[in-house]
């Protein structure tokens, strides 16, 4: 990656990260309800993978733990944060949730909570830019525990059969829900897994974005040039529990520390430095103008927002009635 | 107006929309080589190739989730679950998915795909390949769904069906693929919601849908004919939404109904319709509504107590007649 490059992306990282953070304190003030999936650890996945990627142009689903992904991909942190408020003016306009981001205009298809289910969604987005004849490609994120559900399986099989332009991303964390991958899944290396459905696959270190973004530009670039799928799986680490009720009893603090010397966002500045690109009262600096611009911008609007109004209960059940008269009726023109 | 096959009417259906639109595609169990098991996508593989008419692997919840997936994006697909047993496994897409994505994008995202099942009891297929199942679908939010009596209503409404941006769910019956009936010649949408009224009568009102339709068009036939009883039989071709104006205007006529499905009671379309007679017209009832319906009991094989599970127009006379103090 160029230095303007790596700048960059350790700069949004950072704001990741704090996006992040700041959640987890507007969660115990009461300001989100709900669940809430922090991403604090992961953020060189998302972000490797999306520099490789064309964010904006390609599309991208993913599960629950979703806030980076939207905003990586062009989502405005403050719709972002103003859905995490339910308020109208957040991104799904308060009726999704922090589980349900979506950003369609920026090809950002979802947030979607029942682990697993985003598999077939993305393999089907495939198709249809198969049908079309579009040179985008589906990616699809989602955590090592997705890989148990029986619909991992028939989806790889339908996406090798069919050579559908889709990249799987496995953010392996070690972790699904509270219960560690070798007590739930008999091996931990999850790309083994789609060997068998002749996919190529690779694994990475999730941690250092430099790293994840050389394996995903294998992957877009194979995906991308009709070679069919392609399962990249990222080896990384949650900082906090699978959400905010999880008190991580099931794990070591020394575990946890020790993965913290891995962290995604020093190893990147800690390169930058070395490199002579960065200093580190640049870095505290841009900390702090981050941390301004979340709590001047992001909240404020978030507060400022407006709730749906109850009139708009049933808003979005179904399509517009108005639109669909002719099915609707059978007086089609 | 062609006297065609049921199934003959829904392969038109596809054959229309798919020479219109190539982003209207189906995919299921054997429909494409094998022409379909019920042949409701025959020749279709031959005319439009593998690309459009996709025989999936036995894998319900993996292609109706990939079905939906293209439907983000605006492909139109028709997916088959061959048999209506099978769509528990893909409920989760159906309903997390498809049914879902409207509300919880707050109107960004929209799933215009029809899933087509085949239902009901057949003869002798047991337990697990004889359900009725769509008092699951119809109490879903942000689902459609219509099951077709005849075949005009199974090609006008898999028009409609395609044509619409909203999930559809369509509820046929294994036993109805070979009935004949009157096709327009010409294109003709029917309307995804509402009711018809398939007899009209004055002493009492069988509500059916689907092949309880035919129950009740015979029991009006042998209720007029031996006992004078003018039995009005309205189609509730559309299960989700129910028709209340449809349901309140026949029972107010009447003042008597009698509701018949082939499903058990409990949670059924028996138990709603009675719920919005009770809530839009129970004054205007000379009588309790009575329900006919299936035992409750998975479906056994040996063909009297099948039979013994089953109602049929037979018992929708004797409700009637009950209703009447007659029997």
């Amino acid at each position: 990656m160029k230095i303007e490059d790596k700048k960059r992306v350790l700069r949004e990282m950072v704001l990741h990260r704090r996006f992040e953070e700041r959640c987890y304190q507007a969660y115990i003030e009461r300001k989100i309800g709900g669940f809430l999936h922090l991403y604090p650890g992961q953020e060189a996945c998302c972000n490797g993978v999306m520099e490789a990627a064309r964010p904006g142009h390609d599309y991208v689903i993913t599960g629950y733990r979703d806030h980076v992904h939207a905003i990586k991909c062009g989502a405005d942190p403050k719709e972002v944060m103003a859905e995490l408020y339910g308020k109208e003016t957040g991104c799904s306009k308060g009726r999704g949730g922090s589980m349900h981001i979506f950003d369609v205009k920026h090809r950002f298809m979802g947030g979607y909570a029942l682990v697993g289910g985003p598999f077939p969604l993305a393999a089907g987005m495939a198709k249809a830019i198969q049908l079309k004849g579009g040179d985008e490609i589906a990616i699809c994120f989602l955590g090592d525990a997705a890989n148990n559900q029986g619909v991992f399986h028939e989806t790889m099989n339908m996406a090798a059969l069919w050579k559908l332009p889709v990249l799987f991303v496995c953010e392996n964390n070690l972790y699904g829900i509270g219960t560690a991958i070798e007590r739930s899944t008999a091996i931990v290396h999850q790309h083994k897994r789609v060997c068998a459905y002749g996919i190529e696959a690779a694994e990475c270190d999730g941690q250092d974005v430099e790293k994840v973004y050389a394996a995903a530009r294998v992957a877009v670039d194979h995906v991308r040039h009709g070679k069919g799928p392609y399962f990249l799986e990222l080896m990384t680490y949650r900082y906090r529990g699978h959400s905010m009720s999880d008190s991580r009893g099931y794990r070591s603090r020394e575990e946890e520390e020790m993965w913290k010397q891995r962290d995604p966002i020093f190893i990147l500045r800690d390169r930058l430095v070395a490199e002579k690109a960065l200093t580190l009262a640049e870095f505290e600096a841009m900390e702090k103008e981050i941390d301004a611009y979340i709590e001047n911008e992001v909240i404020k609007f978030a507060e400022e927002s407006p709730e749906p109004r109850v009139e708009d209960l049933e808003k979005y059940v179904l399509a517009d009635r108005e639109t669909q008269l002719p099915w609707l009726t059978g007086k089609a023109a | 107006m062609a006297n065609i096959m049921y199934w003959e009417a829904i392969q038109r259906a596809h054959d229309e929309e798919m020479a219109r639109d190539p982003l209207v595609i189906c995919m299921g169990e054997d429909i494409g080589v094998a022409g379909g098991t019920y042949k409701a996508t025959k020749g279709l593989y031959e005319k439009y190739g593998p690309l459009r008419v996709i025989d999936t692997p036995i894998s319900e919840g993996g292609f109706t989730g990939l079905g939906i997936g293209a439907s983000f994006l605006g492909v139109r697909p028709v997916i088959e679950i061959m048999s209506v047993n099978f769509a528990w496994l893909a409920m989760d897409q159906m309903f997390n998915s498809a049914a879902k994505v409207r509300y919880m994008s707050g109107g960004q995202l929209t799933a215009p795909c029809v899933f087509r099942a085949a239902g009901g009891a057949a003869h002798q297929l047991g337990a697990q390949h004889s359900a009725r199942m769509e008092k699951v679908f119809m109490g879903i939010a942000g689902l459609r769904v219509v099951t077709p009596s005849n075949p005009k209503q199974a090609y006008g409404l898999l028009k409609s069906a395609i044509r619409c941006d909203d999930p559809v769910f369509i509820n046929e019956h294994e036993l109805m693929y070979n009935m004949k009936g009157e096709v327009p010649d010409t294109e003709y949408f029917h309307p995804l919601e509402g009711s018809e009224v398939a007899r009209a009568g004055t002493d009492i009102t069988l509500f059916g849908y689907n092949i309880s339709v035919h129950w009740c068009l015979k029991a009006a036939e042998i209720l007029d004919k031996q006992y004078g009883i003018s039995a009005e039989v309205i189609d509730l071709y559309c299960l989700s939404p129910l028709d209340r104006a449809g349901i309140k205007a026949s029972v107010a006529k009447t003042h008597r109904a009698v509701i018949a499905e082939e499903d058990e009671a409990p949670v059924g379309v028996g138990a709603e319709v009675m719920a919005i007679i009770n809530e839009e017209c129970f004054f205007e009832l000379d009588a309790a509504p009575v329900r006919v319906h299936s035992a409750m009991v998975p479906q056994p094989y040996n063909h009297t107590l099948e039979k013994a599970t089953i109602p049929d127009h037979e018992d929708v006379v004797k409700a009637v007649l009950k209703l009447f103090g007659k029997a």
